[in-house]
């Protein structure tokens, strides 16, 4: 059992504050994804989990036990880093048993797990290699075979596919997720690729600006955001946003449009997803400005009212730039944020 | 025909830019290895020859002259003063100054960049100098004309090259690989020996052969502190104007011998010191 707990967990650099009272549990055996842009304090958060960083306020407890004041080593956590750290002066095997050998474990021990991880991780042929002989690919096998030996209760990532060409990065991501999740242990795996996150992750961790914006389960992220910020993030391209005024009763103006919305006074943005949107006889008037085929979609960039939006339509249709188009929103896929406080309205 | 002519020229130029360069290169190095030319025709020649005149141009391989040399009293006392000296120095420069290169790239502290200037400052003040207050001092504290005495004075000339040396040997290993280390059940200590140790040996090697080489080199402090226990080069120096021509001939060639060799081994190191990537 390995339930993480992140208690108000505070960081700053001198005057700059990197998180701010963060406030995470991850559950047993979950595979938590934190993502993020690149300076929102998602790594900044992981090395403090892993001991590599002090908190400057706050605690960390894994599996019931309060570990902020240990050493990286008494935390019972592996880690993957981005560049693999993988030890050049010795062999793949030296480097998948290194963590064994420290705790001391019998030499037939050491073998049996260092071969059962390295066949976890298809490397068994390239035992006998250097770090500087391996492909990008194969140190980064070698580096999660390492974190695997361990049998960690928690494993921690850090950006590990982002060293990786394109193709191998989808090939990774699903045999890491099948590994991970054979191996029963806890992940916070750490990336700023929303489609990792997407296809990976139980639970996303949505950070902006040193704060978790929302935690919650990749559809759950992306179909209800809780925050413009998440909207605007999550999805490609994102969410559209077009200012609604109130015209009483629940009923919104929208671009000229009268549409059901929420009971509020104040004005809000009214946001709907590209694909959410179908061509229709009543609905948004948005003239084309580009057209961008894509095979089974086609992207149109339109102007609505002065506000640019996206929507994704089925290439059957013929749209060329200049044309107005007649968008209609799905209507239960509209979602309202408040501007001032820039949070999701119900 | 114009177009040919203009084509001429720029070949013309880029040809005589060629001579240019290669005597240049001619030059510079005959500047360096004639002297250690004629440095090592003489020791290898006899005595005799080595008092005639004109010079030969080609070694005759004959171990008069290095003969002559060992046996020449003191000599060997001196060369022997000048190995523990050097090897004193060796070792205490990295001693201290690895510690101090493996924290200048590791650690962020207040005054970090004065403490590098500094260090370099140390070089700033002449010998001659600090000589005199150090004899004072060594006198009363008993340190006068012991090797363990110069070859303090020694490391503290050593120690800016073994720090700003080692400091680039430290900022080269990934601090990763050493977080790596933490995770995998090492501390602090056993990351550094099991992780960093075997990497940066050949550099913190080169680092160790530059310190000996700064000390086997050293004349003056060894001549000022010492009397009894005098290097080799300060022996040379005080027999100079007294001894025959081939003794000086084998001591230059036994001092120079084995810096050039050293450097040779370790240039990559130097470089790297000074930013150039040579790799």
């Amino acid at each position: 059992m390995a339930e993480i707990q992140i208690k108000n967990v505070a960081k700053t650099f001198g005057t700059y504050q990197a998180l701010h009272d963060i406030n995470l549990t991850i559950a047993d055996q979950e595979f938590m994804v934190l993502l993020g842009a690149s300076g929102c304090g998602k790594t900044t958060l992981l090395r403090i989990v892993a001991g590599l960083e002090t908190a400057t306020t706050g605690e960390i407890w894994i599996g019931g036990r309060r570990v902020d004041h240990l050493a990286p080593k008494d935390r019972g956590i592996a880690m993957v880093f981005q560049n693999y750290a993988v030890f050049p002066h010795m062999t793949v095997f030296e480097n998948i048993g290194f963590g064994l050998r420290m705790q001391k474990l019998a030499n037939d021990e050491v073998k049996r797990r260092v071969e059962r991880t390295a066949t976890l991780m298809h490397i068994e042929q390239l035992l006998n290699r250097y770090s500087g002989e391996l492909s990008g690919g194969q140190r980064q096998r070698v580096a999660v075979a390492r974190a695997l030996a361990m049998e960690p209760d928690v494993i921690l990532m850090d950006e590990p596919l982002s060293n990786l060409d394109a193709l191998l990065r989808m090939e990774m991501r699903a045999e890491l997720k099948g590994v991970l999740a054979e191996s029963k242990t806890t992940a916070i795996y750490v990336t700023h690729d929303q489609v990792e996150a997407m296809s990976m992750a139980d639970r996303i961790s949505v950070m902006h600006q040193g704060k978790i914006v929302q935690a919650a389960s990749p559809i759950e992220v992306y179909r209800n955001p809780a925050a413009e910020f998440v909207a605007g993030f999550i999805g490609n391209p994102p969410m559209n946003f077009l200012s609604a005024t109130p015209a009483g009763n629940g009923k919104w103006t929208v671009a000229g449009e009268t549409l059901d919305g929420p009971n509020a006074t104040a004005p809000l943005q009214f946001a709907i997803r590209p694909e959410d949107m179908q061509l229709a006889d009543t609905g948004l008037k948005a003239t084309a400005k580009v057209v961008e085929p894509l095979g089974a979609h086609l992207l149109v960039t339109c102007d609505v009212n002065g506000t640019m939006i996206r929507a994704i339509l089925d290439s059957d249709h013929k749209v060329k730039p200049g044309d107005v188009l007649t968008l209609a929103p799905q209507p239960d896929r509209v979602r309202w944020f408040d501007p001032q406080t820039t949070l999701a309205v119900a | 025909m114009t177009d040919a002519v203009a084509i001429d020229t720029g070949a013309d130029t880029r040809k005589w830019g060629k001579y240019l360069y290669v005597s240049s290169v001619v030059l510079l190095c005959a500047w360096v290895i004639v002297p250690i030319y004629f440095l090592m025709i003489n020791t290898l020649s006899s005595p005799e020859t080595v008092s005639s005149f004109p010079k030969p141009f080609f070694p005759e391989f004959d171990l008069g002259s290095l003969k002559f040399f060992a046996g020449f009293a003191g000599m060997l006392t001196a060369l022997k003063n000048s190995v523990l000296v050097a090897g004193m120095t060796m070792i205490m420069s990295i001693l201290i100054g690895a510690p101090a290169g493996y924290a200048l790239s590791r650690f962020e502290f207040r005054g970090k960049g004065t403490f590098r200037l500094l260090i370099l400052l140390t070089r700033a003040f002449p010998l001659p100098l600090l000589a005199l207050p150090l004899a004072v001092l060594f006198i009363r504290t008993g340190l006068d004309d012991t090797a363990f005495g110069l070859a303090l004075v020694h490391t503290t000339l050593a120690l800016p090259f073994a720090v700003l040396i080692t400091f680039s040997l430290f900022s080269g290993i990934p601090i990763e690989l050493e977080e790596a280390a933490w995770t995998l059940g090492c501390n602090r200590l056993t990351a550094f020996t099991k992780v960093v140790l075997p990497l940066i040996l050949p550099g913190i090697t080169a680092s160790a052969i530059f310190a000996f080489v700064i000390s086997w080199n050293e004349v003056f402090a060894a001549a000022v502190l010492t009397i009894e226990n005098r290097t080799l080069t300060a022996f040379l120096l005080q027999n100079l104007d007294t001894s025959p021509l081939h003794l000086k001939f084998a001591g230059g060639f036994i001092l120079v011998v084995p810096a050039l060799i050293f450097i040779f081994v370790v240039r990559k190191y130097l470089f790297a010191m000074w930013g150039i990537a040579n790799r």
